[in-house]
């Protein structure tokens, strides 16, 4: 009942929001089902007409039909870039197979002598098939682009992905926030409108025959009218887009607070990880959110805008460490910090281009590292004991994972037994805490946020200063976990808004505050 | 009127149709008589351009077919299908008012024609706004005649046209089809296997096996000069009956006795076909019919003595 309670509300909260996304889905669906009914319809009827083109163009929309929504999305992404235009392209792929197969089902199902006579009677081609043959093949190809209408609204969900819109936004940020209501606030909407769509073209399948004839010529007027909703929304533009990852967009230490500390307005559209940075690369995205130390920073040439009022909290790296592993290991915190200090966020970046876009393997970047400040030493093959090291699962963590294991087998006796790619914090945090492994690198702000979570007044009161924040963590996980934190590394892999370099200087910008003065000048 | 010379229609290397000739006078009921796969229907197909053919020519009114548009064509020519092949999706009056809207008649005067051609098919006016669906196999059918004679062709195609009708239905409407005075101007080309149906409606049959046809002539030709044992057993099974119904009683006149006494029967004419004449003695009461012939002499007979005649009749043939 509570949760009721509170979904209702954060409907309300966001009626504005929900409101917009909800038309940009209708918007969404309908412009796609416009054009593949403009493409399906004549496409079906063609391939009644030559016969030996049915097989492949049935067997192509067919396969398209196959490939997983989101894989078709990034398909179209190197084509046509983000936003609307490959949202469509492929919403219309979609919607394409059932409109095709039921025309020509339709039509070729038309009783034979029924088209004799009309050929008899002396009506020419277009007269068949405009008095005969699509008439009495309608209620089929109604029943095709019903099929469509309800893949479409549920396949525009995946639109937030490439920064097209629609409920998606809710839904997968929901699911990046682990926020129940804001799932359901996208979820439910978009279920409604499947059910709703599919209940409407129903009634207009089970009309008879004669009123059908209005009906099918008022169809193109509701499409068009539904597609124009698209355009609601995105009325408003401005001098720079942005986009966000929908978790960013729900974020105290994201688009919550740039909104409430530094008041910044702008454009803004929700847009998958995946193809944020290539999307800002061409110019398509002005400003993105993403993380200081990402390899892609340095492959699209990218910047980081100053955080000036320090909005997102310190992400500093630093392995945390069993106690009773620094017992049983008397020479690991030592050989631990001889890494600390040497990583910067630049030095960072540049590993994390090498495996993240060269695609390098972690084992070769980080030997290749260690031997260029001179820390490499060939391993000893020692036996007195094996340190288990764990990672979560993406580069940057492996890199790390992979030189404290070669720094442990070159300057101790120790063995090494590495658990990479854990997942994500949870997975990592509690190996640790059961005993699973006796390490692995981990970010202050994590640490802070997403496992000891203290009152926001706390946050605040930490998150400005890098030093405030490790001391902080280190001290609560000590005395809650018994778990220490060692010196950090150097880096700090934060959330950072970043803009291509090019533009940058050309505008001028080298803050948060510096952008949004821009926006407001005239 | 209608003339077909050296007619063929390959499908691949079957000869449906294999090089036929047959000629169609004004106002005749031509019936293209056989079985399932004779090629009678490619035959008649043809005529309209629904099926184009290998070789030959078909000329109506003396123009070749070939050079007018396939459309304007069909237009002026009648079509009836089996199944009677009506719009599902419209209305019994736009059924029948397809190809005047094609013609672009006025309103007014498809309205007058539609309402007309109702009457005379005995379909009721209700039956104008309602779908094809809802009408009995026999009203459809007659909407399909309808349909095709809605424009006053000269000619008229007949696909198997009361085919799909149960028995009793048929008869009835084959008596209508007779007494139809709208038919009587129509050049006409049916298509049938049904014997019965070929005799009671046509004056002239092409009986047709294997692409060829086998006899071209007037039912008696037929009857009693087959061409060959296959018109003879093709027709063998009904014989007396079609016989009965071929035969006029004009044609036994010569072996009926004068009229012994006044009769106050209605007297028949001599036109009737035997099988009329006999089925007389159902409704009356008396011994013998009245027969006239033209205004000069009446002649009056009983049920043997009609038996009686017949079968001089045919004992002549078989001397011929």
């Amino acid at each position: 009942m509570n949760e009721q309670q509170t979904l209702f509300d954060f409907m309300r909260q966001q009626s504005d929001k929900l409101a917009a996304q909800t038309l940009q889905h209708i918007g969404l669906t309908f412009i796609s089902l416009f054009l593949a009914v403009l493409i399906g319809l004549p496409l079906g009827i063609l391939i009644t007409r030559q016969r030996k083109l049915s097989g492949p163009v049935l067997g192509v929309a067919g396969v398209l039909q196959t490939i997983p929504s989101i894989a078709l999305l990034g398909f179209m992404i190197p084509v046509l870039g983000i936003g609307a235009k490959p949202a469509i392209v492929a919403l219309l792929l979609y919607a394409l197979l059932p409109i095709i197969r039921n025309t020509f089902t339709g039509i070729t199902g038309v009783d034979p002598a029924v088209k004799e006579a009309a050929v008899a009677m002396g009506m020419s081609r277009w007269q068949v098939l405009f008095k005969v043959e699509l008439p009495l093949a309608m209620p089929v190809i109604f029943a095709g682009i019903r099929t469509a209408t309800v893949i479409t609204v549920g396949v525009a969900t995946l639109a937030s992905y490439i920064a097209a819109g629609g409920l998606g936004e809710f839904i997968f940020g929901g699911i990046s926030l682990n926020n129940t209501n804001m799932i359901l606030a996208g979820a439910i909407p978009a279920a409604l409108l499947a059910i709703l769509f599919d209940f409407l073209l129903s009634r207009l399948q089970k009309l008879n025959i004669q009123k059908l004839k209005t009906t099918t010529a008022t169809l193109p007027l509701f499409l068009l009218l539904f597609s124009s909703f698209y355009f609601i929304p995105s009325a408003y533009g401005g001098k720079l887009t942005a986009g966000f990852t929908p978790e960013f967009m729900g974020r105290q230490d994201g688009n919550l607070g740039l909104q409430s500390k530094y008041k910044l307005k702008i454009h803004t559209i929700v847009i998958s990880d995946a193809v944020m940075y290539k999307a800002a690369y061409e110019n398509q995205l002005d400003v993105i959110s993403g993380y200081s130390t990402d390899g892609r920073l340095e492959a699209y040439n990218l910047v980081v805008l100053k955080d000036d009022k320090g909005i997102f909290p310190p992400y500093y790296a630093a392995p945390v460490v069993r106690d009773d592993a620094l017992k049983k290991f008397p020479e690991l915190e030592s050989t631990l910090n001889v890494l600390s200090g040497k990583i910067n966020d630049s030095v960072m970046t540049a590993l994390n281009y090498r495996t993240d876009y060269l695609h390098q393997s972690p084992e070769k970047v980080a030997k290749d590292f260690l031997i260029k400040i001179s820390l490499w030493k060939p391993a000893r093959n020692g036996n007195m004991g094996i340190v288990r090291i764990g990672s979560k699962i993406f580069g940057e963590q492996y890199i790390l994972a992979s030189m404290y294991s070669m720094l442990i087998k070159g300057y101790t006796d120790y063995d090494v037994a590495t658990k990479t790619g854990l997942g994500g914090t949870k997975i990592c945090f509690d190996a640790l805490t059961n005993n699973q492994i006796d390490f692995y690198p981990e970010y202050t702000g994590t640490g802070l946020l997403a496992i000891l979570k203290p009152s926001s007044k706390t946050i605040d009161s930490l998150t400005l200063s890098k030093d405030k924040t490790y001391n902080y963590v280190q001290r609560e996980f000590k005395k809650i976990y018994n778990i220490k934190w060692l010196k950090p590394i150097g880096f700090n892999n934060a959330y950072a808004l970043m803009m291509r370099k090019k533009q940058a200087n050309d505008l001028n910008i080298k803050t948060i505050s510096n952008l949004k003065r821009y926006l407001e000048s005239k | 009127m209608i003339k077909v010379e050296h007619l063929s229609k390959h499908f691949g290397k079957i000869k449906a149709v294999d090089d036929i000739s047959f000629e169609v006078k004004e106002h005749e009921n031509l019936i293209l008589l056989g079985t399932s796969g004779c090629g009678k229907t490619t035959t008649l197909k043809m005529i309209n351009r629904l099926i184009e053919p290998t070789h030959g020519k078909i000329f109506i009114d003396d123009k070749n077919i070939q050079e007018q548009p396939p459309e304007i064509l069909r237009r002026g020519i009648g079509y009836v299908l089996q199944n009677n092949g009506l719009f599902p999706h419209y209305t019994v009056a736009e059924n029948i008012a397809v190809v005047p809207q094609l013609l672009k008649w006025d309103k007014k005067r498809i309205e007058r024609r539609v309402s007309e051609l109702l009457e005379k098919l005995h379909l009721s006016p209700d039956c104008l706004h309602v779908y094809p669906a809802e009408l009995s196999g026999g009203q459809q059918q007659r909407v399909g005649l309808a349909r095709a004679l809605v424009a006053d062709p000269a000619v008229l195609l007949m696909d198997e046209p009361f085919g799909a009708l149960d028995n009793v239905t048929r008869s009835k409407i084959h008596a209508e089809f007779n007494a139809l005075d709208e038919l009587k101007r129509k050049t006409i080309i049916m298509v049938t296997h049904d014997v019965q149906e070929a005799f009671e409606l046509g004056n002239h049959i092409c009986l047709m096996d294997k692409g060829k046809i086998i006899q071209d002539g007037t039912p008696a030709e037929l009857l009693f000069n087959p061409a060959n044992d296959f018109v003879c057993d093709f027709l063998n099974e009904q014989r007396l009956q079609l016989e009965f119904k071929t035969i006029k009683l004009n044609d036994i006149w010569q072996w009926l006795p004068l009229l012994q006494k006044e009769n106050k029967a209605k007297s028949l004419s001599a036109d009737t076909d035997l099988w009329s004449g006999l089925e007389q003695f159902k409704f009356t009461l008396s011994e013998t019919i009245a027969i006239h012939h033209g205004n000069s002499e009446t002649k009056s007979a009983s049920f043997e003595q009609l038996m009686a005649a017949f079968y001089h009749y045919k004992k002549q043939q078989a001397h011929e």
